[in-house]
């Protein structure tokens, strides 16, 4: 018993040693949303290449889709938008949301890189971005059929990403589709 | 002379302004109050892109944004509960640079007291075991200096005995 209690200051070492190592790998940038699980909030805005359409919540429609969160201003858009070309192509619905840009140059970013887009809604004061806890561009959101967000991304979606993040919720959200159906 | 206090005066005025000068946008604020609280707040809230700086420290877009939301929330008459609430809701807990008191933060707010105590506990033990040693070793030396055993007695006996 004596000889026990002398080695616990080296458990509790190992303990605690053990605990920070892991801090060490932790990614501090990776911030825990706090709208995952929550609906996506009411916006009523204009879209960057329709003209003067106006788009409300009601507008985003399918199964599920994506938010995604882009400027002309942000470098990191222009290696991502190929790979959501990809995406849009397979079938998945993006909505855009251009935050805090220069509408003109939003559109011809659009016309010139080709738009994978339903429509992109023209958030030029950052409202809808605040509203949905947006710091920063890319950002990338999957919602649900009943509109409930599902994740937040922020960066650049990547097969990687695509792969890891997206591809495991979205076969959540069809299993619940046909659970819902059934 | 006057000259000099003139520069002095000037040079003053110039220090004493330039430490105001970190903050970039200017708000009017219809109650003076406001402006202190709006202070304050931008103190405890968190930048959420910049990692380790508070609102009225950054100033990335993200943060003129806020604090431009923070103003228009106050002047609506919102309360600070309020605002806070207003950004906890969007960008989480991360946003509070003063951590809420719940399950996952209970053992931050009071580890560190926890150790405190468990240190003292463990400090008494030690103390009292170490003087109660003493104590006793003290009295079994006291009773060996008194008596000798019969073997002992022999020994000494020897001894002497020898030497003469």
């Amino acid at each position: 018993m004596k000889r026990f209690v002398l080695f616990l200051p080296l458990i509790f070492f190992i303990g605690l040693g053990g605990f920070l190592y892991k801090g060490l790998f932790l990614n501090p940038k990776a911030m825990p949303s706090a709208l995952e699980g929550k609906s996506v909030p009411e916006f009523r805005l204009l879209t960057v290449t329709k003209g003067d359409r106006v788009v409300t919540k009601a507008d985003l429609t399918g199964d599920y889709y994506l938010l995604n969160v882009w400027a002309t201003w942000c470098a990191a858009c222009k290696a991502e938008h190929p790979y959501l070309l990809d995406i849009a192509r397979s079938g998945v619905p993006i909505y855009g949301i251009n935050y805090k840009d220069d509408i003109e140059a939003a559109a011809k970013w659009l016309s010139f890189y080709k738009d994978p887009y339903q429509f992109s809604a023209f958030d030029v004061n950052g409202q809808l971005g605040m509203d949905l806890g947006v710091y920063g561009a890319p950002e990338t959101f999957l919602v649900d059929h009943k509109g409930i967000i599902r994740l937040r991304y922020a960066g650049v979606v990547d097969t990687n990403s695509w792969r890891v993040k997206f591809m495991p919720l979205i076969e959540e959200i069809k299993r619940e589709m046909a659970e819902d159906k059934a | 002379m006057k000259y000099i206090i003139g520069l002095i005066a000037t040079l003053l005025v110039l220090i004493s302004t330039s430490s105001f000068a970190g903050s970039v946008d200017t708000y009017q604020f219809s109650k003076p109050e406001y402006e202190t609280r709006f202070h304050d707040l931008n103190k405890i809230l968190r930048c959420p892109k910049c990692q380790n700086q508070n609102l009225a420290d950054s100033n990335s877009m993200i943060s003129q944004d806020l604090r431009k939301e923070v103003y228009r929330l106050m002047e609506e008459g919102r309360s600070d509960e309020q605002i806070i609430e207003f950004m906890v809701m969007r960008y989480g807990d991360f946003v509070l640079y003063k951590p809420k008191v719940d399950n996952v933060t209970y053992f931050l707010w009071y580890g560190p007291i926890g150790f405190g105590v468990l240190g003292l506990i463990i400090l008494s033990i030690v103390v009292v075991r170490q003087r109660n040693k003493k104590a006793n070793a003290g009295g079994e030396q006291e009773q060996s200096n008194e008596e000798l055993s019969d073997k002992e007695q022999q020994a000494l006996d020897n001894i002497l005995n020898k030497n003469k």
